[in-house]
């Protein structure tokens, strides 16, 4: 399936780039950011990290389908 | 009515300040975050706003509709910046209007704070040393713990 990512704060920095289609067996939001953080190298631990598809927020539980936007966020620091 | 926005360029506090505007008020409560000098004792330059804008609109809005039904308010509304900020700058703007005062300083103060915890914006500090970080919501920064 292809998956569109989008990358915010550190996770962009690390990546090198604000987003990418990704091709991948991964039909799970875990199993997703596991391939990412061997791509990419993300450190950040999933549990500090929340899920968004198709720009609403939803549970690491949530299935994905082919052509989702997915966006793993980082903790949010506006204010 | 659209409550929360995010602005590009700098925020019209006039402008917004005049949507509070309700005869049956009896209570305004303003609230402006500044960019500062420093933060965690490092000194800083200036700073960047990151927002993931679909989101961030549509999770403001949200928390803008908790706030007019937890607090008894007439009016409330927030800007917050994105982009290059300079210190001294508006990053972000929160005005309440209501009958009273209890509400409406309770609920500016319950609005700043879940926009810091729940809203996708990220800020990225330019230090003097010429570094720069990306911070978690109570301002340490990302990187000591990756």
């Amino acid at each position: 399936m292809n998956y569109q990512l989008l990358y915010f704060a550190s996770l962009a920095d690390r990546a090198g780039c604000a987003g990418e289609t990704v091709q991948s067996d991964a039909t799970g939001l875990s199993a997703l950011y596991d391939e990412l953080r061997v791509r990419h190298g993300f450190a950040m631990d999933p549990a500090r990290l929340r899920v968004a598809v198709n720009g609403q927020i939803v549970d690491w539980s949530h299935a994905l389908a082919d052509g989702d936007e997915v966006v793993f966020l980082p903790p949010v620091s506006g204010g | 009515m659209k409550r929360f926005a995010l602005a590009t360029t700098a925020i019209d506090v006039d402008a917004e300040k005049r949507r509070l505007d309700d005869s049956r008020a009896g209570a305004c409560v303003l609230f402006e975050g500044w960019v500062r000098n420093h933060n965690e004792g490092r000194s800083v330059i200036r700073l960047d706003y990151q927002a993931y804008a679909p989101l961030a609109e549509s999770e403001g809005e949200a928390i803008m509709a908790e706030a007019m039904a937890r607090f008894d308010l007439r009016a409330a509304l927030a800007v917050h910046r994105t982009g290059s900020l300079a210190i001294g700058d508006l990053a972000v703007w929160i005005g309440v209007s209501a009958d009273h005062r209890n509400a409406a300083f309770e609920a500016c103060r319950w609005i700043i704070d879940e926009i810091k915890l729940r809203v996708p914006i990220w800020k990225n500090e330019h230090y003097a040393d010429g570094e720069s970080g990306w911070l978690h919501p109570d301002n340490t920064p990302v990187e000591s713990d990756s």
